[in-house]
């Protein structure tokens, strides 16, 4: 299906279209595996609004990239609960195995990894997100293990990306 | 007091995220009651149920359905909210609903649609929560397919919808018309109240709002009635609820307790106390916006009026114990920084005064602050308190006033001796918030500052 019938579809489920712009910028990354302009402007046509409102409305939400990032996405939350049982030590073990400082992306565009506000896993923390699937607790110790399955599975290509998300 | 199961009876028995396993252990049973009910006597079962919010404002849930206007006093349709945009730091408990009772939030959502005759309810799911959203639409789909959502529900003339709707990662939302906004497909900036949702809310339509576990509640009450369910918990605090007890604890998780159950009985008797021989300094017992309490303090039941009157709050019920390897001023930090980070922008208080709690925060910290910067820290949290739309900037301005009114010879150390006195041993030393991180770019290796 093309992104545009996909996000007629999606628009059918609200009273209101308008309501569906985070779904289809949502579709549109998936597509993509960023928000560049090109899916900015698809988006907008698709829904009647403008490139710049649907620029505005993405740039509001930390899930939507408009940058690039890497084939992979590893977030580290470091909020409170996670800090206090060692996030700061899991971000340094991904940050060393990666070689690649937190909100960078590995030079051959395999990893990007950044730290994230709380994610609702406070009490099994420190939690990380591994291509938005949470794994509790991460310790420093089971990055290497984490970073090994991720190389061993098979990249997922942009246009290939997880798309049950609605 | 102490641990009572409600919400989770029978979870652990059964696999109750699937359609048949719920309803032999009694599921969907309120429904049909409910359906058998005038719209108006759901109501006041429950009003009668005492039933306050489980989100973190703690309004009478009954009494805020009560406020729609009837659909033949209405030319807008009505609609119902789910808020399951959990995001409070230190909250995980409304993600355990999702995961592992999801039909009983369902049918907690038709229950609730029927008492305020909504023909749609809509339940907006953070974005982060990928595999509960999916356990949710699958628990979704088996009971439409069942005719327990949709056209005509079990032969009772009653149709309702359910749309799951995903944010995509920003804590305002959570707050009830930044959540609204965001539904509507905007960015998720709060609104002025009045017009509360119950007269204009999602499309400037009647609109009733509640957190997942309030409306996870609802056919428990059903099911009891509303008056025996007031009799659980303590005066003005009915019933049980979860706790997400996270930090330096040695068994964190989440626990439900009847209202009334004291912090000392949950962080020590349940949760273990304090681990590794180390002494517990502080308790956050509402997620990170409300105002610290000291180990002395420990007795406070978990309640709504005995918190308030300890000059705390319930919150979202997230209960984070803090060891004495913190530094206050670093939580104080930490917690500002979060703050600063989800502000929407919209007012100038929240906007400009989080990131001067962050930047005086920061000084205090390295050493570089004199002695006016506190009191200026104090002051710069008296001109956010009570003046921005919405409660984030008080959220940010509330625990750092009760860190330094608690803490404050710690807070005076770091001016006098030039530093910070646990010397780079604190257990949230170098903790680095996103609100610091920089995006590197892809290319070329080229960082640019956000």
């Amino acid at each position: 299906m093309e992104l545009y019938d996909e996000i007629q579809v999606i628009a059918e489920r609200y009273p209101v279209r308008r309501s569906a712009v985070l779904p289809a910028l949502r579709a549109a990354q998936e597509r993509h595996g960023w928000l560049p302009p090109e899916a900015i402007r698809e988006v907008a046509e698709a829904l009647e609004l403008t490139p710049a409102y649907c620029l505005a409305v993405a740039s509001f939400y930390d899930m939507f990239h408009l940058e690039p990032v890497g084939r992979h996405l590893i977030e580290v939350c470091t909020n409170v609960s996670c800090a206090l049982r060692g996030a700061e030590q899991t971000l340094q073990a991904f940050e060393r195995e990666l070689d690649v400082r937190a909100g960078g992306t590995t030079p051959d565009g395999e990893v990007t990894l950044r730290t994230v506000e709380c994610f609702g896993g406070c009490s099994w923390g420190p939690v990380a997100a591994i291509d938005h699937r949470y794994r509790e607790p991460v310790k420093p110790g089971d990055v290497a293990g984490i970073l090994e399955e991720l190389i061993a599975s098979p990249a997922l290509a942009p246009e290939e990306g997880d798309r049950r998300g609605s | 007091m102490g641990r009572r199961t409600l919400l989770f009876e029978d979870a652990d028995q059964a696999d109750l995220t699937k359609l048949a396993e719920y309803e032999r252990v009694g599921g969907y049973r309120s429904l049909r009651k409910a359906l058998r009910m005038t719209p108006a006597a759901v109501i006041d079962e429950l009003i009668a149920s005492n039933l306050r919010g489980r989100g973190g404002a703690g309004f009478p849930m009954g009494r805020k359905a009560s406020f729609l206007p009837k659909p033949e006093q209405s030319s807008k349709p009505s609609y119902l909210v789910v808020n399951a945009d959990e995001s409070e730091p230190g909250t995980c408990k409304d993600r355990e609903i999702l995961l592992r009772i999801p039909h009983q939030l369902l049918e907690g959502v038709l229950i609730a649609s029927y008492a305020i005759q909504a023909e749609t309810a809509f339940v907006y799911i953070r974005g982060e929560y990928l595999t509960e959203f999916e356990v949710l639409q699958a628990a979704l789909e088996e009971a439409t397919s069942r005719g327990l959502v949709g056209g005509n529900i079990l032969g009772s003339g009653y149709s309702v919808s359910v749309v799951l709707h995903r944010g995509a990662g920003a804590y305002i939302c959570g707050e009830e018309t930044g959540l609204l906004e965001s539904l509507e497909g905007r960015r998720g900036q709060p609104r002025t109240k009045p017009p509360f949702p119950a007269i204009a809310g999602l499309y400037a339509s009647p609109t009733l709002i509640n957190n997942v576990e309030t409306i996870a509640t609802v056919p428990r009450i059903l099911a009891m009635g509303g008056e025996r369910y007031a009799e659980l918990g303590v005066e003005n605090s009915a019933g049980t609820r979860l706790f997400s007890l996270s930090g330096n604890v040695a068994r964190p998780g989440n626990y439900e307790l009847e209202l009334g159950t004291t912090l000392r009985e949950l962080v020590y008797e349940i949760g273990g106390g304090v681990p590794d021989g180390r002494s517990l300094k502080a308790v956050i017992p509402g997620g990170s916006s409300v105002p610290v309490l000291s180990a002395a303090e420990l007795d406070t039941p978990l309640d709504f009026d005995s918190m308030a009157r300890a000059g705390s709050m319930l919150g979202s019920g997230a209960v984070i114990v803090i060891d004495d390897r913190c530094c206050m001023v670093q939580l104080g930090l930490r917690v500002a920084q979060f703050y600063q980070h989800e502000s929407c922008g919209k007012c100038t208080p929240c906007r400009e005064g989080v990131r001067w709690l962050v930047s005086i925060l920061r000084r205090i910290e390295a050493g570089d602050a004199t002695q006016g910067e506190l009191d200026l820290l104090l002051n710069v949290c008296d001109r956010i308190l009570g003046k921005c739309l919405c409660p984030l900037g008080d959220a940010a301005a509330m625990p750092v006033a009760s860190y330094v009114a608690k803490f404050r010879d710690e807070y005076q150390r770091h001016i006098d001796g030039r530093g910070c006195p646990f010397r780079g041993s604190s257990s949230l030393e170098g903790v680095l918030a996103p609100v610091d991180q920089h995006h590197a770019h892809l290319r070329a290796g080229i960082e640019v500052p956000v």
